[in-house]
């Protein structure tokens, strides 16, 4: 079918140059490639333009809004502090990945290592994954508003975004786990065989520490994810601006905050500050999450 | 006791792969069992096709809320799946090594910024923009169509990409040796050859532009009204229930999960279309 296809698409070029006696046609083709050549740079142009626009607004807008009154350990409308906020995000990072990343992981260990070909748990395990990885954060945070919030009787708290965000996050280091694990030569298996090793053993201190920064990258990706969430945590998480005594109690995360300020209609200079820290926690993790997979390459 | 220790992390093992399997399974139950029976009380014609949405008065008609949705979506499709065809294009076959080094890690920051973010700038500056040439409020489908358009062209650069590099040289030396220039074999030949990868590529945004949620809300206006042209407010079906959810009681709280469950269902299709698209680009 591709082929085909391209193979047609050669064919019309030699039609055109068949027919390319006349110089006429000549010059129709330059400038047809001349067209071609502008608009692709246009596009290039305006998609980075866009980007750096948009970095550059959100940094000369935000730094000079970065007050100290902002970084109060005490939310009030007067200081509308982001510090809590910031506290939040870390706490419900922190309490995601302590459960997401072994559940992950250990699937990845499971479709990998323990799976025979054509089981069935494997192309089910691979269907529901892509479709978790497609569903909107709404969804997730209607579904953990039912679950956790209603259902489970844990009222919005901590406790409730992050195991919302859990299912939000399993698929995408369930993928990179995999692709890590599935990276690590066979060899590396059989030596351990081969020098009397049980399968567990080889999985624990063989596989799984030559599979390190694959997996690593997709926890700073699951980072990225948590650290930019709103929807999901609207009505899971709720939005309190303190920090909260336990995981029972609700907290806003930095995501939050900024839409929060946005549905009181105020404090667009805060905004513009928090914007400043969500930019500035998304370009250091793609930093980080680049100079991991650099690791992994040179490898 | 090592054998049972082997059999014990098989187990575990087993029963962290089936979280997923589960989690969907309980996503759905969850979903379904709390918005069908709104659906029927409601009667499905009149949730699915009324034009009217009056919690107040106990009338719940989505329609404008699918029409919005599918208008914003159509509209980012517009502008974000061109561009980034042609800036894939661009990565793949006119930038420079050196380029390429600091564009790749650009489109991954693109695809990194949280859409609050990109809510907030375009509440801050397309909104205005839009308000200044063409007057209204400015929030508007304009507006949201360009916002989603921004956000899903890293989705469609990267997927696009990828399919453009599968495209084995020879069908582009071949296309050279023609006679053809860079830019027409580029376009004629290898674009084509591409298709269902670029296509797959084009399905994943229009999921991520069907539910986007946060950068919608911010500038679309948000009334739920049946959209009238590209300057109105219109309100997506991922609004309605952001917008309500938090004071929703009863019927109404219902009619939202309901609403949840129209997207739902729309993101099942995308997603399954997806699938088989990537089924068939591996296949070949």
């Amino acid at each position: 079918m591709n082929k085909i296809e391209s193979q047609s698409g050669v064919a019309v070029i030699q039609q055109d140059i068949k027919r390319n006696g006349s110089m006429n046609n000549m010059k129709n083709a330059k400038t047809q490639s001349a067209v071609l050549r502008a608009l692709v740079y246009i596009a290039a142009f305006l998609t980075f333009g866009v980007l750096i626009c948009l970095i550059a607004y959100i940094l000369i807008k935000g730094i000079p809004n970065l007050s100290l009154d902002l970084f109060s350990l005490e939310y009030t409308s007067e200081n509308v502090s982001l510090f809590p906020a910031m506290i939040n995000t870390i706490i419900m990072t922190f309490l995601s990945l302590i459960i997401a990343v072994p559940l992950g992981v250990f699937s990845a260990i499971y479709l990998v290592e323990y799976a025979k070909r054509g089981n069935k748990v494997v192309g089910l395990v691979r269907i529901t994954a892509e479709t978790l990885s497609g569903i909107p954060s709404i969804v997730y945070g209607l579904f953990g508003f039912l679950l956790f919030v209603t259902s489970f009787g844990w009222g919005y708290s901590l406790l409730a975004g992050s195991f919302t965000l859990v299912i939000m996050i399993l698929p995408v280091i369930l993928r990179t786990t995999e692709e890590a694990l599935k990276a690590v030569p066979d060899s590396f298996r059989e030596g351990s065989f081969g020098l009397g090793a049980g399968k567990l053993r080889t999985v624990f201190r063989i596989v799984l520490p030559s599979a390190v920064p694959g997996i690593l990258s997709g926890v700073v990706l699951s980072v990225g994810r948590i650290v930019g969430e709103t929807a999901a945590l609207i009505y899971t998480a709720g939005t309190v601006a303190q920090i909260p005594d336990n995981l029972l109690g609700s907290g806003r995360t930095l995501a939050v905050h900024m839409y929060a300020l946005w549905s009181e209609g105020l404090n667009s200079e805060q905004s513009y500050a928090t914007a400043v820290i969500l930019l500035i926690t998304v370009v250091l993790l793609n930093a980080l999450s680049s100079v991991l997979a650099k690791k992994i390459t040179a490898k | 006791m090592n054998k049972f220790k082997e059999n014990f992390m098989h187990g575990v093992f087993l029963f962290s792969a089936c979280a997923s399997i589960l989690a969907v399974a309980l996503i759905c139950i969850f979903l379904f069992a709390n918005g069908i029976p709104a659906m029927a009380k409601i009667g499905l014609f009149d949730f699915i096709g009324g034009s009217q949405w009056r919690p107040g008065n106990n009338v719940y008609g989505i329609l404008p809320m699918i029409l919005g949705s599918i208008y914003v979506t159509a509209g980012a499709i517009i502008i974000g799946v061109p561009i980034g065809i042609l800036v894939a294009i661009f990565m793949t076959r006119f930038c420079p090594d050196k380029l390429y080094k600091i564009l790749k890690p650009a489109v991954d920051l693109l695809a990194g910024i949280p859409s609050v973010v990109y809510g907030f700038f375009g509440l801050m500056v397309i909104v205005p923009l839009i308000r200044d040439l063409f007057g209204g409020s400015g929030t508007s489908m304009l507006a949201a169509s360009i916002v989603l358009g921004i956000m899903i062209l890293p989705t469609i650069i990267s997927v696009s990409e990828s399919a453009l590099r599968a495209v084995p040289e020879s069908y582009y030396e071949g296309s050279l040796a023609l006679g053809a220039s860079h830019e027409r074999s580029v376009f004629k030949v290898v674009l084509p050859a591409a298709t269902s990868g670029v296509m797959a590529g084009v399905i994943l945004g229009v999921g991520r532009a069907i539910g986007e949620t946060m950068a919608v809300i911010m500038v679309a206006g948000n009334q739920a009204i049946i959209p009238r042209g590209l300057l109105t407010g219109i309100r997506t079906m991922t609004a309605n229930i952001v917008l309500e959810m938090g004071y929703a009681a009863d019927l109404h709280r219902e009619a939202l999960i309901a609403t949840a469950v129209v997207l739902f269902v729309f993101i099942l299709i995308i997603n399954l279309s997806f699938s088989i698209l990537k089924r068939r680009q591996e296949n070949k």
